[in-house]
């Protein structure tokens, strides 16, 4: 199922620190140790921001379609 | 509308802070409020101190300033009183702000100079490898301190309070839409205004004192923190060890320069 936001992760800006995934409050984002985030539940987001708002590598960004 | 984008220099980055570290967090959400109160670069100066958050003049694309280590409050001073009509921003961490440049903190406040100052804390300092600071906890553990810390801490917000700053408040990392709500607020009030954001260092602080990876540490901080109009019924023991978050002051009286500018009015001889 497609969600209502674009949510864009750059790969080349992460540090992999795992403030995104583990904040989400609709769980959106999942991740593992030492990897990128990924975008695992694009249909529960609700555009908050919070995880682009929290990142502190500025690489994500939440876009409405 | 603009975007917080505008005011970066997004060539610079990935930026040099370790992962997980909050400065980032306060870097965004000082850029983010610029865009929304849509000011002219040319407006706008920075001066920025020593230590891990006074890196944030490297990626604004706004006039900076890097000054030596405790002074920035002291250059911020200068600029203020050499050209008031610019919005003057003062970024300092804890051991910059108020460790080595306490005494400039405390004499800008009672001056009442017209420079939103931002403090972002994080207990330690972080670019020399953890050392304690005048800010870390009693009993925590640093670099410097390998058998728990001793002396008790300042309360900065306190500080400025009684220094008799305009504006002061106090956000943690984990809550980027209050830090920009007090940033925004401290921005358009005339007059010294202080910003205090309680982040987070994994890398030192939360490694030597058992916090966990970044997200933790972010969830504590807002475990530990209580609101202005919740403190205002608690007693003083259950406020032991919390942290007051929201709007602490916000008295504004005139400013440094108002008062000068009505001396030289005055004195004008015609």
């Amino acid at each position: 199922m497609e969600g209502k936001f674009d949510i864009k992760i750059n790969a080349k800006f992460c540090k992999q620190c795992g403030i995104c995934s583990a904040l989400c409050p609709k769980q959106v984002l999942e991740q593992e140790v030492g990897k990128v985030p990924v975008v695992a539940h694009p249909e529960n987001c609700i555009g908050c921001k919070l995880c682009a708002m929290r990142c502190p590598d500025f690489a994500i960004d939440v876009e409405g379609k | 509308m603009k975007s917080y984008k505008d005011y970066m220099l997004f060539d610079k980055l990935p930026q040099t802070w370790c992962a997980g570290c909050s400065h980032g967090i306060v870097l965004q959400s000082i850029a983010a409020v610029m865009a929304e109160l849509d000011v002219d670069k040319h407006d706008m100066a920075l001066v920025s101190g020593i230590g891990c958050f006074g890196r944030v003049d490297d990626y604004l694309d706004i006039n900076c300033m890097h000054v030596t280590h405790g002074r920035a409050l002291a250059a911020a001073t200068g600029v203020a009183l050499g050209n008031p009509n610019l919005h003057v921003l003062c970024t300092m961490g804890d051991g910059d702000g108020t460790t080595i440049g306490g005494n400039h903190l405390i004499h800008a406040a009672r001056r009442n100079i017209n420079v939103t100052a931002i403090i972002s804390n994080n207990y330690n300092y972080g670019q020399t490898g953890g050392q304690y600071s005048a800010t870390t906890p009693t009993h925590s553990i640093t670099q410097t301190s390998p058998y728990g810390h001793i002396e008790d801490n300042f309360d900065i917000c306190k500080l400025a309070i009684a220094a008799g700053a305009s504006y002061v408040g106090r956000a943690t990392a984990y809550n980027p839409v209050m830090i920009r709500k007090l940033i925004k607020e401290g921005m358009q009030v005339k007059g010294f205004s202080l910003i205090e954001v309680m982040s987070a260092c994994p890398t030192h602080y939360g490694k030597f004192n058992k916090l966990g990876e970044a997200a933790r540490m972010l969830k504590l901080m807002n475990e530990q923190s209580v609101t202005v109009a919740q403190a205002a019924k608690m007693s003083p023991e259950e406020l032991k060890g919390k942290l007051v978050v929201g709007v602490l002051k916000n008295e504004p009286r005139d400013d440094y320069y108002t008062e000068y500018a009505r001396i030289i009015e005055a004195q004008r001889i015609e």
